[in-house]
């Protein structure tokens, strides 16, 4: 076990600390709680091409594609300073999702045609897997597509796709045999947006945003070049974005939750209760220590699911663990700061009594989704039971 | 280089510890323990010394190993797995505290017999009103011409019985606050005065005694360190010790849930093995994430303490406070997935849940760990 960095890293370090330094936008720092989203969205735009004007933007791709072929502690370093930073986060479809997916499944021409605009910041990209019908069995999607010559056409709805009224193109999965199993008859396919007979519509969330989007396909006609992988084999190539979904996108996240830790500290010691602050009630320190607690581990799955992939072996059972452990983390947080403001807890943004502008009170309803978004955590942990521990199903 | 992971020679010993405690220390061979006069199996505690176990963090000037915590944390997983009947914890910290906090004379007279396997040691801190923190040290010592003369009641006190050497933990002045005026006293369990009582402890595979002092003598020789000053030692001893019970804490749950898991595929229930049923799998999963995770902290505690990091003491809290809970919290929830038959005695679940409330208090439970967590932190 070593956790130390060498000279080199430390290096890249300050490369990476000073241009984020410089780079931070303004209009970010003052608008720190990003409780707006339209304010929150614009940023995170101007921030995708800001980061491939500085040449961060390939940091985890492959050469090959443009990228900087980092190594697993250079990235690592990069999100833990961007992290520190509290720099936005951008929007991670394009570049987190589909870029990995296409490496490992796309087509030459695939690759040719949506990896440079996605790098540069100028495509957005959304995903379109669950349905009303489909969610944690996502393999019973219903969304159709037959073959019509050298196009699919597409007809279905589909839902949750974060931040797909800002999106240019989705990646979506259909079905295209009635297969037993279910999963055997799905296909990948990459769709413009402005293709007619697409329809997007933002979806109000219990905390008021609408990040997350409903889309409906009528009669869509896609070209069938567009499909990634084979016809029926959609399967396969999603389960390279959702592993993709479950490793690179953690490595800022311990540095993250440290900082709303720290933040959740300031929050007790400078809320009174009858006088003292709660950062001296033994109470709230048991669950503050608690959260420490959590949030350190965390940190070391992380660290260990790193060292696995460094060591060139596959998915350790870390892995597995990293998306439930976080969200459930997170969530625990999120009540506590809730326990801590105390009747404040209910005033949201736009009251002057609301502590910090209602930043908690947002993200605890906001962050109800954690356990529920990229598999739920009943699914994680069939997932867990079944693959890891290798229990009957 | 950056590296969250063990060595080859750490994994070899991971595997060699593993090997030899899986052939000697079967849960029949702890059975056997438990009505037995010694507790612990003398043969087996001089085999674990020829294997270097027992000199493992000594310095090879003292016939030791020179190793790390990191590899008393692999070794103690281990020993969690195979609920070690053996003070092979206060052994091994009875030692660090020497080499901390002896002088060169009292290394070469203990270290070496330590390692041999010919010494047993172990450590007195609790006492009837307070235990874990500098506050519960009230045993008196009196300053004599040659040495010091101690009366107090010293409280599970590990395989006291068994001990060859206590390092015990006495206090010689009232100073400002509770840390200041603690001396560490080398005491030889068989001088006059002393009387070992054992406790009716639940864990029967973990020997707890009381420790009777009745103005016993303590000549200058055997004192450690500067008189007044020994919780500085004793503190870092502690959080070593609390890092150690966390590992073998993770080695218990990993082991008992791994118990659980084979059941589970075996146990029929309305046509189906009860692994297929949620109720079951979920739980042995949120149990798996768990062991995961406080492994991980224990791991960090371990290199932590080895390397020195700024937050080595409250990593070490970090660690025991996680690990006391999980590892009641598995074999209570593995306990009741077993059903009646992990009521019986004759079952082996009970060996866990008992050796996880041993843990669970050693050095130091959840809450007293997370107030320590706090107070460095807040």
């Amino acid at each position: 076990m070593d956790l130390t960095f060498t000279p080199e890293n430390e290096k890249f370090r300050e490369q990476v600390r000073a241009w984020v330094k410089d780079n931070l936008p303004e209009e970010w720092k003052t608008t720190n709680n990003a409780l707006d989203q339209e304010v929150r969205d614009r940023i995170n735009q101007k921030w995708d091409k800001k980061l491939y004007e500085g040449g961060w933007a390939g940091i985890s791709w492959p050469v090959e594609y443009g990228g900087m072929g980092a190594t697993m502690v250079e990235q690592l370093i990069f999100y833990e300073e961007m992290a520190k930073a509290d720099a936005p986060s951008g929007l991670m479809h394009g570049k987190g999702l589909v870029g990995p997916t296409l490496f490992a499944a796309g087509s030459e021409e695939q690759k040719k045609k949506h990896l440079p605009p996605i790098l540069r910041g100028d495509v957005i990209w959304c995903q379109g897997f669950s349905e009303p019908n489909a969610g944690s069995d996502l393999a019973s999607l219903q969304s159709r597509a037959v073959i019509d010559g050298d196009h699919l056409v597409l007809n279905g709805q589909k839902v949750w796709s974060t931040w797909a009224y800002l999106a240019d193109w989705i990646f979506t999965m259909v079905r295209t045999a009635n297969t037993t199993p279910k999963h055997r008859g799905i296909t990948y396919v990459l769709v413009d947006l402005r293709t007619p007979g697409v329809t997007v519509r933002p979806l109000k969330q219990i905390h008021k945003e609408a990040e997350f989007c409903e889309i409906f396909y009528e009669d869509v006609r896609v070209p069938i070049e567009n499909v990634v992988g084979e016809i029926n084999k959609g399967w396969y190539v999603a389960m390279h974005t959702l592993n993709n979904e479950r490793s690179t996108a953690y490595l800022s996240t311990p540095i993250r939750y440290k900082r709303q830790l720290d933040r959740l500290a300031d929050l007790a010691r400078q809320t009174k209760r009858n006088g003292r602050p709660l950062s001296e009630d033994s109470s709230i320190r048991q669950q503050l220590a608690q959260a420490y607690i959590e949030v350190e581990s965390f940190r070391f799955i992380v660290y260990r699911a790193i060292s696995t992939r460094l060591q060139g072996e596959g998915v350790g059972p870390e892995a597995a663990i990293l998306k439930y452990y976080m969200s459930e983390m997170e969530q625990k947080m999120n009540e506590l700061s809730m326990s801590i403001e105390g009747p404040y807890s209910q005033l949201l943004w736009g009251s002057a009594r609301a502590i910090e502008d209602g930043y908690w009170p947002h993200v605890y309803l906001g962050n109800r989704a954690s356990t529920i978004a990229g598999g739920t955590s009943e699914i994680q942990r069939n997932i867990i039971g079944d693959r890891v521990l290798g229990m009957p199903r | 280089m950056f590296n969250f992971a063990l060595n080859e020679e750490q994994e070899m010993l991971r595997k060699t510890v593993r090997s030899f405690l899986e052939d000697n220390c079967t849960t029949e061979f702890v059975r056997t323990m438990l009505d037995d006069s010694n507790g612990y199996s003398p043969k087996m505690w001089q085999e674990m010394a020829d294997l270097g176990w027992l000199g493992l963090n000594i310095p090879e000037e003292y016939n030791g190993m020179g190793m790390s915590m990191v590899d008393l944390e692999v070794v103690m997983e281990q020993m969690g797995r195979a609920i070690l009947p053996a003070p092979f914890l206060e052994t091994v910290m009875a030692s660090e505290a020497i080499n901390l906090g002896g002088n060169e004379v009292q290394r070469q007279l203990y270290l070496p017999r330590i390692a041999s396997g010919e010494l047993i040691a172990t450590l007195a801190i609790d006492e009837p009103e307070g235990y874990w923190t500098a506050g519960a040290v009230n045993a008196k010592a009196v300053q004599e011409s040659d040495g010091l003369r101690v009366t107090g009641t010293k409280l599970f006190v590990p395989y006291a019985q068994a001990a060859g050497l206590v390092v015990c933990a006495v206090r010689t002045a009232e100073g400002k606050c509770a840390t200041e005026g603690i001396t560490l006293v080398l005491l030889d369990p068989k001088a006059e005065g002393v009387t070992i009582t054992p406790l009716n402890a639940m864990d029967e595979a973990y020997r707890l005694c009381e420790l009777k002092l009745d103005g016993v003598k303590i000549p200058t020789c055997s004192v450690m360190g500067e008189a007044g000053k020994g919780w500085a030692i004793l503190d870092k001893v502690m959080q070593k010790a609390a890092v150690l019970a966390a590992a073998e804490a993770v080695g218990g749950a990993e082991k008992a849930l791994e118990m659980i898991v084979q059941y589970s595929k075996e146990r029929i229930a309305f046509d189906k093995p009860i692994g297929s049923y949620q109720a079951i799998k979920h739980r042995c999963a949120d149990i798996f994430v768990d062991v995961e995770a406080t492994r991980g902290s224990v791991m960090y505690a371990a290199w932590a303490q080895a390397s020195g990091a700024a937050d080595a003491e409250t990593s070490a809290s970090v660690a025991k406070a996680y690990a006391s809970d999980i590892y009641v919290n598995a074999a209570q929830k593995i306990l009741q997935s077993f059903g009646g038959i992990g009521f019986t005695w004759e079952h082996d679940i009970h060996l866990f849940l008992k050796r996880a409330r041993r843990l669970e208090m050693a050095y130091g439970d959840a809450s007293l760990h997370r107030e320590k967590i706090a107070g460095l932190w807040l």
